[in-house]
């Protein structure tokens, strides 16, 4: 390795399941200051006679044992840990008919995401559901959440000794929290891990949000004359993308509004495989961070020096190239490919992502071509009439008991048919094929969070007011197993280290275990 | 720097210059006054050109002819020193504040733009390119072998016909061509742009736009800080005089007469709202809620009308705490209201929005705001012009002028329908059509006798 690497700071990440990734600052070289995704290993491991501690929040390689922040669909549903012996320890008694109780509400929040009927739930103004409470958070932030490693992240190499290091540029970091009662700061600014760490565990807030590096440490922005000359401005900023589930009401059936379940989930698989390909290949982009963002949708953050220095009409232009879904229920067609041919991002989205998912997976799942209704929307993008009167007149009839196809393959595979083939002698037909599938599946992005340099974002690692959920990082490579109803929530997380403590070590005496009703700690004894 | 001179020249167009560095000329001080006076005529009238929806085409007639008409002197020879001093003597004027920054750096980019495009010969073009110092490498044979199809289908993709191996093509980052990105004209590899030689505009433009901001930013510190001062007495009262005349109000403020309370508000959004801000309107009282765009349309709309911001909070209240409820409101939304009337954050007074911003708008899932003569389907703008009022015969030649993409016209034609009379300047700002109508209504009211 490189000796000048090997002065400077390293951390060797590794989250089982994810790649290996490096963290070093090269600040005396032109180069860029690779940053890869920073996906800490959070893992509890299961505790072994031999362990002092009863789990490690650990940047070393984890053992065998469950693995927080892998949220990729478990072989088999995910289980509690199962109760241990009752030891004789009374206190210990206690403490195990707690944790039943928790188990025996785990399950049944995971069960409800999928259904609708969790809807009323979402609009209930002041009670937190069992999954979030600040108490919760408390712990959450003391214990787990990844201080260090987002520190190491926002210095790009800077946090490091070499004389390159600019010392400022952590501290001109914008970040925001939003507390508990609905208070909102802005422009809060640390110069340290340290100082970030213990601003956070005091404030407790419910999120923190990322924003720019500005010229200036923005606590000190007032004391800037605002003449016009913009003293006080943002100079760097990750490029970020904000898709989210809501969008895409008008092409889903299973859910609505702020639900997400299996069946709608693809669509964000699709928007993760477009978007990262064109930014590594079209746009040249190696640093991408993809994040869960707790509820509906997903995060993108691309990391690179050169992303970061765009201005806000460069970004403008990158959501623009991305943009092909436009309009809304006041226009009439939302997607229109009308050329010859389609520009080689778009017909590379198409065959390598869209095609596949919206046949092998949403036609099915969404019953697209079902029933009349649906239907018709469909026919409603074909503007020949002479296709769809006969199309109509196919599906009109009753239903043929097709054993072996199901009716929306056998439909959708007539309409191919019937616009591929050149029976019709409309100009151009083929493209209502491709139209009615970018509409279906084509990723939507929210342009006003990519355009602007001083927009926040929810940072990784927060945990979703709404549902418990950890906003934890995906890999695109192996983005279609996500399974977002399987991400853990914060009382899963303390559960699993109440679990872990009961087994008899003596630990850190004065933290735990940790009550999660009442938050306060227990002493523990040790017979 | 030499500029540019075409081989013509009789021919109406000058030559480039790029206006890089001030020149060491000498002016009279009435063709100071008089040069610039010329040029804000082509600005204007490019500027009223282009938010009367004129095409790309038609925009290049109009400079050269413009040109033509006021940018010549009696001596052909000093064609080029007009044009060299007007620049500069408008960098003077128009530097002073971030508005008339705007507004000049545009105009001034699409005039370099057109005459750009005006240049008949590709030598022109590349000196052009040359003068800005842009590196950019033409793409080898080999490379070109490469990557021909997806140069082709991109050609296809926008109706271009495909590159042949004469082409020349400029292998571009792609942060310098941001237009041709955004909609997706050129091949992006690996964060380069292959750029074809038709469309080089895009490169020079950008840098010229670039060059001249800074430069404006540049222009004012020196004015503030020295020139405003020296030239108390010779220059600063005709740059001061020169900038007011031409822009139009921009209705920040509302005049003194102009006072509406809440409940007048349903009754002249029915009579004296135009289109986009009624649709908004209706959109509120429908759906008790609307998007951040919406907001903003609507908002400034109602603050440049003369809604109050005591008023205004309790408008918006009214609706949004039947959606989302009285406290929320007052946690989410009432800050942003409080921040448009310049009450917040670093208190700036918004103005509202003129037609050319509202047109280029890019309403989304949700989004009601926008022009709706841009973004609704004919059946759904039929519908609303008819609700307006529109009777058959006007919505036709409203629905045409949709069809040719000219939306300030069609929002005028409507207003003319609407109003049984005739509106002479044409619609750029939604609160001019407002005002308009107000007038309208209320000389028909001061005159009941009368028709």
């Amino acid at each position: 390795m490189d000796p000048v690497h090997r002065r400077i700071a390293r951390a060797d990440i590794r989250l089982r399941g994810f790649p290996p990734i490096l963290l070093y600052a090269s600040p005396s070289s032109r180069h860029e200051i690779p940053l890869v995704q920073v996906v800490p290993s959070l893992s509890l491991s299961l505790p072994s006679p031999r362990r002092s501690r009863p789990f490690t929040h650990s940047l070393l390689p984890s053992p065998p044992s469950l693995s927080f922040f892998d949220s990729r669909r478990p072989l088999h549903a995910p289980q509690l840990l199962p109760l241990p012996k009752r030891p004789s320890n009374c206190l210990a008694e206690v403490k195990e008919t707690m944790t039943r109780e928790e188990c025996e509400n785990g399950p049944a929040d995971m069960l409800i995401d999928g259904n609708k009927a969790r809807a009323p739930r979402e609009k209930q103004g002041n009670s937190v559901p069992d999954k979030f409470n600040s108490n919760y958070l408390k712990f959450y932030y003391g214990k787990l959440f990844p201080f260090s490693d987002i520190f190491k992240w926002m210095s790009y190499g800077n946090d490091g000794k070499h004389p390159g290091c600019d010392q400022t540029y952590f501290g001109r970091r914008e970040f925001s929290f939003t507390l508990d009662n609905d208070i909102y700061l802005r422009f809060q600014s640390f110069t340290s891990a340290a100082e970030l760490e213990s601003s956070i565990q005091e404030k407790c807030p419910f999120k923190i949000d990322i924003g720019p590096v500005y010229s200036v440490d923005p606590a000190k922005r007032h004391a800037y004359a605002q003449s016009g000359d913009n003293v006080f401005t943002p100079v760097e900023r990750e490029l970020i993308f904000d898709i989210d589930m809501s969008d895409y009401d008008d092409v889903r059936y299973c859910c609505s509004g702020a639900d997400v379940c299996l069946e709608c989930w693809p669509l964000m698989t699709v928007a993760i495989k477009v978007i990262d390909t064109a930014l590594r290949d079209d746009f040249g982009f190696n640093h991408i961070l993809w994040v869960y963002s707790g509820r509906r949708g997903v995060h993108c953050w691309v990391c690179d020096r050169k992303a970061r220095r765009l201005s806000n009409e460069q970004r403008a232009s990158i959501a623009d190239y991305f943009r092909v879904y436009k309009g809304n229920e006041n226009s009439d067609k939302k997607v229109s490919l009308t050329s010859p041919a389609l520009h080689p991002f778009l017909a590379r989205s198409y065959t390598e992502v869209l095609e596949g998912i919206f046949e092998e997976k949403l036609l099915l799942s969404q019953n697209i071509l079902a029933t009349e209704e649906r239907y018709e929307k469909i026919l409603d993008m074909i503007p020949d009439e002479s296709v769809t009167a006969e199309l109509r007149g196919k599906w009109q009839e009753k239903r043929q008991s097709s054993i072996s196809n199901d009716i929306n393959v056998v439909r959708w595979e007539q309409l191919k048919q019937l616009l591929q083939s050149g029976k019709h002698k409309g100009k151009g037909l083929r493209r209502y094929v491709e139209e009615i599938v970018f509409s279906f599946t084509y990723p939507r992005l929210d342009m006003e969070v990519s355009k602007h340099m001083n927009h926040l974002l929810k940072a990784p690692f927060c945990v979703h007011p709404k549902t418990g959920r950890v906003c934890v990082p995906i890999d695109p490579n192996s983005c279609e197993e996500f399974d977002p109803t399987a991400v853990p929530t914060l009382s899963m997380l303390l559960e699993e280290l109440n679990q872990g403590g009961v087994r008899g070590d003596v630990g850190d005496a004065g933290d735990f275990p940790f009550d999660p009703r009442s938050g306060q700690n227990f002493t523990w004894k040790v017979n | 720097m030499q500029p540019l001179r075409s081989h013509h020249q009789n021919d109406a167009i000058p030559a480039l210059p790029l206006y890089r560095s001030a020149p060491p000329l000498e002016v009279r001080l009435e063709d100071f006054e008089l040069y610039a006076i010329d040029r804000l005529r082509v600005l204007k009238a490019m500027s009223d050109g282009l938010s009367r929806g004129k095409n790309p085409e038609e925009m290049e007639k109009l400079v050269k002819g413009l040109l033509r008409a006021n940018m010549r002197h009696p001596q052909a020879s000093e064609d080029v020193n007009k044009d060299i001093i007007s620049h500069f003597v408008l960098r003077l004027v128009y530097c002073r504040t971030e508005d008339l920054r705007k507004w000049f750096l545009s105009m001034e980019t699409a005039l370099f733009r057109y005459r750009f495009l005006l240049l008949t010969s590709n030598d022109h073009r590349r000196a052009v390119m040359a003068e800005f110092n842009l590196p950019y490498k033409a793409v080898s044979n080999a490379e070109y072998e490469g990557v021909k199809d997806k140069l082709g289908q991109v050609a296809r993709s926008i109706g271009q016909p495909p590159p042949t191996a004469n082409d020349i093509f400029y292998k571009v980052p792609f942060e310098e061509v941001p237009e041709l990105v955004a909609n997706r004209k050129v091949y992006i590899h690996k964060g380069y742009a292959y750029v074809a030689m038709n469309q080089v505009v895009s490169l020079v433009v950008t840098q010229f736009r670039s060059h001249l901001s800074k430069a404006l930013i540049l222009t004012n510190r020196k004015w503030t800080s020295t020139i405003r001062e020296q030239e108390k007495d010779r220059l600063t009262p005709i740059v001061e005089a020169l900038s007011t005349s031409y822009l139009g109000p921009d209705y920040s403020q509302p005049r003194e007469s102009a006072e509406i309370s809440i409940k007048d508000l349903d009754q002249i959004a029915k009579s004296s709202f135009p289109l986009c801000m009624r649709h908004l309107f209706e959109k509120l009282r429908e759906d008790h809620h609307l998007k951040h765009g919406g907001r903003m349309q609507l908002g400034l709309f109602l603050k440049g009308v003369g809604l109050k911001l005591d008023d205004a909070l309790a408008f918006w209240r009214a609706e949004f705490s039947q959606k989302v409820g009285a406290e929320r409101f007052e946690k989410e939304y009432a800050y942003g209201i409080r921040h448009n009337y310049g009450k917040e954050g670093k208190r700036t007074d918004y103005t509202p929005f003129s037609c050319q911003k509202i047109i280029s708008s890019t309403p989304g899932v949700g989004d009601n705001h926008g022009c709706p003569f841009r973004h609704f389907s004919e059946e759904n703008l039929r519908a609303a012009l008819s609700r307006m009022g529109v009777g058959t015969r006007a919505m036709e030649d409203v629905m045409d002028k949709v069809r040719n993409r000219h939306y300030q016209i069609a929002c005028t034609l409507t207003f003319e329908a609407v109003h049984s009379s005739t509106c002479d300047a044409g619609i750029n700002h939604p609160n001019q059509y407002f005002i308009d109508s107000q007038k309208i209504l209320q000389s028909k009211n001061q005159s009941p006798g009368g028709s």
